[in-house]
């Protein structure tokens, strides 16, 4: 049997699946934090503080939250359709979490006489199966919206749809660059080939025409129309309510952070720093989680700024402008590669 | 039907010519970064909330809050003399006065009588001060507490002891050209 991908294993499985709940609940603590982050950020863009009554400095707010929703009724509309409206949040969160595993935190260590890598794993085809995970994501929302029962989630779930397929291939093509020039497909390869330089500088078209598709693929502003709220309600997720409700906004910030990390990765260098510093491998993780912190604040920032972008700008911007801009990038690397 | 003509005294808007696409991508680009300076300002200016019931906002001398009702300084007595002229003008009609006769042995206030029940009802009061100008001897002034919220209506129904006693300051007072 051919396999499906090759797997750099290093590790014995007892090693990954302490490695694995590392990183989930790594990841798990990260996102309420997020969330705090996000709305205390968005406030200082607004001359206000955010959330600071729960616990120090607000900390404790997600903590409030999650009381609350975890105590909701759990309810569906009659029009909802079985088993599928409850499945699609778990589809949701289970791929944001599948795609964490391929977010390089580090190098290969030497933890306890073992050889570990500090990423969940490391395959031959790394952005493919991401984007293979995105791609099955989708279905958390169409068949969260439409399995609802409800016009607004249907609408929702309808322009999340074409939102998320036109701007997946502008995501696609702006990483082709980036592998060509790598010639590997594997994420801990790509940044070591950054050893040199952090492909950002080569690849700045490819970094921006990432940036913005990846604004609409985690449905942020301003491409939230899947969500937004002044149309919609709440888009997709109009009738969810309680933990259903929480597994979305969680499967959204976790696609962030994955958004994040694969950016860091591929653009920043992931876990290495500029001007030949060569750090201890303990400081590896959080470098990264340092650049990801970066991008994530300016995604936050970005929502302060820009308004929704209407239905069909969204489109002719998706369209006419990235995916030209994104195609032309590759072809000018094809060419600069090949010769 | 002939089309709407405004006359020929309409000033044309001035438009700007409509950019191609490229200078439309560049303007586009030019702005998305000038809104982001905008609202990272912010950021540097700091907030401009009043974290409310740990600081307050000050009010003005004039400002009108809670009343009170004063005595002499020197005698003691109560500067009201229950002539019902506040209940009288308050257009909210909150204000309710029963005067008595003041006796050589028990005197209340200044003048003939004084003001048996007073009662200000809080919950209906419009804080117009209107009670204030038409009293004739200053014995019911506007004082500046603005924090006057209460689990029961009858709370608010403020009594004539509740008035006259010194008001705790829980409010601060804008300083002079503040």
């Amino acid at each position: 049997m051919i396999p499906f991908a090759l797997v750099f294993y290093y590790e014995p499985w007892w090693v990954q699946i302490i490695k694995s709940l590392v990183i989930f609940a790594l990841v798990f603590a990260i996102l309420p934090m997020l969330t705090v982050y996000e709305r205390k950020l968005l406030g200082r863009f607004q001359n206000r503080y955010g959330p600071n009554r729960v616990g120090p400095y607000g900390l404790a707010q997600p903590l409030a939250e999650i009381l609350k929703f975890a105590r909701k009724e759990p309810f569906r509309t009659v029009t909802a359709v079985g088993y599928l409206y409850r499945v699609a949040p778990m589809i949701a969160i289970l791929t944001a979490v599948s795609a964490l595993a391929l977010v390089p935190f580090g190098d290969v260590q030497h933890i306890f006489g073992q050889r570990v890598g500090l990423y969940g794993i490391d395959v031959s085809i790394g952005p493919l199966y991401v984007f293979a995970f995105a791609g099955i994501s989708f279905y958390g929302i169409m068949l969260g919206g439409w399995a609802s029962g409800s016009k607004y989630s249907f609408l929702g779930a309808m322009r999340g749809a074409a939102q998320l397929i036109s701007y997946e291939v502008s995501q696609g093509l702006s990483l082709v660059g980036v592998i060509m020039t790598a010639g590997t497909l594997s994420l801990t390869g790509i940044v070591h080939a950054q050893a040199g330089m952090w492909y950002i500088v080569p690849q700045i078209v490819g970094f921006l025409v990432f940036l913005v598709a990846s604004f609409a693929e985690t449905n942020r502003a301003p491409f939230d129309l899947v969500e937004a709220d002044a149309e919609l309600v709440a888009g997709y997720f109009t009738e969810y309510g309680g933990t259903p409700f929480v597994a979305y906004l969680f499967a959204e910030y976790a696609n962030m952070i994955v958004v994040s990390g694969i950016a860091t990765t591929v653009f920043l260098g992931g876990w290495l720093l500029p001007f030949g510093i060569h750090p201890p491998g303990w400081v590896d993780p959080f470098v990264v989680l340092a650049k990801m912190m970066l991008f994530i604040t300016f995604f936050v920032w970005i929502r302060a700024t820009l308004p929704r972008l209407r239905y069909d700008q969204l489109m002719s911007f998706g369209w006419k402008i990235l995916l030209p801009l994104a195609t032309l990038n590759l072809l000018v690397t094809a060419i600069v590669v090949a010769t | 039907m002939t089309p709407y003509n405004p006359g020929a005294d309409v000033i044309e808007v001035m438009r700007s010519p409509t950019p191609g696409p490229v200078a439309g991508a560049y303007r586009a680009f030019g702005e998305t970064l000038r809104g982001l300076k905008t609202t990272f300002a912010r950021v540097i200016e700091g907030p401009h909330t009043i974290q409310y019931p740990e600081e307050k906002t000050p009010v003005y001398p004039r400002f009108r809050g809670r009343h009170k009702l004063h005595r002499f300084e020197d005698t003691g007595l109560e500067k009201c003399v229950g002539c019902s002229l506040c209940a009288a003008a308050c257009p909210a009609d909150c204000i309710r006065v029963v005067a008595a006769e003041n006796t050589p042995e028990n005197r209340v206030s200044a003048g003939e009588r004084y003001a048996a029940v007073y009662e200000i009802n809080q919950s209906r009061c419009i804080y117009c001060g209107y009670c204030e100008v038409a009293c004739p001897f200053d014995a019911i002034t506007m004082g500046h507490d603005y924090e006057l919220s209460d689990y029961t209506r009858s709370d608010l129904i403020f009594t004539k002891e509740m008035l006259l006693a010194d008001p705790i300051e829980r409010t601060p007072l804008r300083a002079e050209g503040e």
